[in-house]
């Protein structure tokens, strides 16, 4: 065992895992228990759990625990699970670039700016969310617009008031959450406008944080204006037509002084994007093979970076995954079959993407679980695998949505031989 | 005289419509696709409970605030009577995940407890 300090002043390093969150903790435990001894992480924060320190509702870990724990709880078991393997990790500490032979410039408080070389990389950093720049919203930028994730963070972790009379732009989770969260505090939340026809968050939310406080969510329509210079003192809201353009004459104003945003997360790339590793622009994180390798050989990606996931869960599995892998690159046991041996996963008929983006077919393990999201609300459909023209695998849903993401597991049995020619491809149909 | 309630099942992403009809002790449902919806259904009519968290000042400790949970679930109609006991307190560092810091809130048999470590700063 090897303590941090040790480790930079060394300048060299088995595997540093880039994001203390939870895929970070659970990469860097299955790493050192497949027998790489030299781990570090690294976190900018000032302490490990990432987001989840933040998010201390319960409803994490039913898949992992059976049993549903709070964001910190949940946090809580894989740091102590580090803390038993001795893994080394620095806080209050940056990955500030990374090149494509895998050397970092990392700044710490307590260490200052140093380079260290990885013989593999853990990319971990999660996600943040789309910031309302990203929105077209008109009018001023007056205080009490918050993004509902900054908003989650103010009140939970800093202990601020945020407002008393709030409107919600925007139905993914988070900002559901906070409907509840807000309204516990004492605030009356006013209503919850979604964009689309349709909620981007899980059916236990709209129940669990809006019916239960007859909160009224409001689908097709859209902030039109805010009102206000220094604070938020109102804001308008309109319904949308299908191309989502507001309805003139179906405009309805708010008295609020405070406005969330909840408009989707994005991963958090830039490191990704400097050692130039190919990125998907669908997902927004790294394209991937099937052992979590990014483009860059020893360069491994999961969790909210690799793609935004809902359920922590998937997270930590996912994470469990790419530090084996990680593992097995830096002993020399990961054989890779040459580039043309790779075999593009394709989609079809709505599915939007997959991760793995593609699958080393001589290589893999003996399973291989496929994630992916579809485009749209869809009832009835069939998820079907097919090897070229035959189909491997069929299975029939009730009901499918973008907010849930779906998977199919490949075998290793049935890919045998397969080409790029032949293709493989995942699709959803009638 | 029957009374009837229209809900969302939340045990699948499916989230059939339920409409559930009380007549005195005879409740039915339907809507349902499966019987954990039906369950689900009776539940919410007859005994609805809630997970509550939140959190609570910290005085001394290496963060400011430390988040709580009820140790079970709750009465739904007891929610805002136990948010009232979780604002009234306070607590010391440090502080252990899963320590009592309320206990019996609101009359409820159910305790508050920590969800997380916070040292003495
Ligand atoms: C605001 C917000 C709220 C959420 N709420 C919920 C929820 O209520 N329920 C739910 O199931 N899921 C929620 N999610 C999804 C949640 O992100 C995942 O469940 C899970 O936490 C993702 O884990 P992760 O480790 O990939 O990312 P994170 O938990 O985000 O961890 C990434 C870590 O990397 C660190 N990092 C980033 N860049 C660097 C760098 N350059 N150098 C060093 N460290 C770095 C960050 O500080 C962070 O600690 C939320 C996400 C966000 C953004
Ligand atoms: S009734 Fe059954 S199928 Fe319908 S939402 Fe509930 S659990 Fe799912």
């Amino acid at each position: 065992m090897t303590d941090a300090n040790t480790i930079i002043e060394r300048g060299r390093v088995g595997i540093l895992v880039i994001g203390g969150g939870p895929a970070g903790l659970a990469a860097a435990v299955a790493a050192k228990r497949a027998g790489v001894d030299d781990v570090l992480i690294a976190e900018r924060d000032r302490m490990l759990g990432g987001i989840l320190n933040q998010c201390i509702h319960n409803g994490f870990g039913l898949h992992t625990f059976k049993e549903e724990l709070t964001g910190p709880e949940y946090a809580a078991r894989f740091i102590s699970q580090a803390a038993e393997l001795r893994i080394p990790y620095l806080l209050n500490t940056m990955v500030l670039s990374v090149d494509r032979d895998r050397n970092v410039t990392i700044m710490g408080r307590e260490i200052g700016v140093r380079t260290i070389t990885a013989d593999a990389i853990v990319l971990a950093m999660g996600c943040r969310e789309r910031s309302r720049g990203a929105l077209s919203i008109p009018g001023y930028r007056p205080a009490g617009v918050y993004t509902a994730g900054t908003a989650q963070r103010l009140m939970n972790i800093e202990g601020f008031r945020i407002g008393k009379r709030v409107v919600i732009l925007g139905s993914g989770d988070i900002g559901l959450i906070m409907a509840r969260r807000m309204t516990l505090e004492g605030a009356k939340v006013l209503t919850v406008a979604e964009l689309m026809p349709y909620s981007g968050g899980l059916k236990r939310n709209i129940v669990q944080c809006l019916n239960d406080y007859d909160i009224p969510l409001q689908l097709s329509h859209t902030v039109v204006d805010i009102r206000g210079k220094r604070r938020v003192e109102g804001v308008t809201i309109a319904e949308v037509d299908q191309a989502r353009r507001p309805i003139p004459g179906t405009e309805v104003s708010y008295d609020c002084d405070t406005l969330l945003l909840s408009c989707g997360l994005l991963p958090e790339n830039e490191l990704t994007r400097m050692m130039k590793a190919g990125i998907s622009p669908v997902t927004g994180g790294a394209s991937v093979d099937d052992l979590l390798q990014t483009d860059i050989p020893g360069v491994f990606a999961c969790g909210n970076v690799l793609h935004v996931h809902d359920l922590v869960d998937y997270v930590s599995e996912e994470a469990t995954l790419a530090g084996e892998n990680a593992a097995a690159y830096v002993s020399g046991s990961t054989g890779r079959s040459a580039a043309d041996a790779i075999v593009e996963i394709g989609v079809d008929g709505g599915v939007r993407y997959t991760v793995p983006q593609r699958i080393d077919v001589g290589h893999m393990r003996d399973s291989v679980t496929v994630r992916f999201r579809v485009a749209d609300v869809y009832r009835d459909r069939t998820i079907a695998v097919y090897r070229g023209e035959k189909c491997l695998s069929r299975r029939k849903t009730r009901v499918l949505a973008p907010g849930e993401m779906e998977q199919v597991k490949l075998k290793k049995e049935e890919l045998a031989g397969l080409t790029a020619d032949e293709g493989l491809r995942v699709v959803l149909e009638d | 005289m029957a009374e009837t309630r229209e809900l969302t099942c939340i045990n699948c992403p499916l989230g059939c419509a339920l409409t559930v009809t009380i007549d005195g002790e005879n409740i039915t449902v339907t809507g349902n696709t499966c019987p954990r919806g039906e369950a689900y259904g009776k539940k919410e009519v007859t005994n609805p409970t809630r997970i509550v968290t939140s959190t609570v000042p910290v005085d001394g400790g290496d963060i400011a605030r430390v988040p709580v949970k009820t140790a079970s679930d709750i009465p739904k109609d007891r929610i805002f009577a136990v948010m009232e006991a979780i604002h009234a307190v306070r607590v010391k560092a440090p502080v252990k995940i899963g320590d009592v810091i309320v206990k019996d809130a609101a009359g409820t048999g159910v305790d508050i407890v920590a969800a997380r470590d916070v040292s003495a700063a």
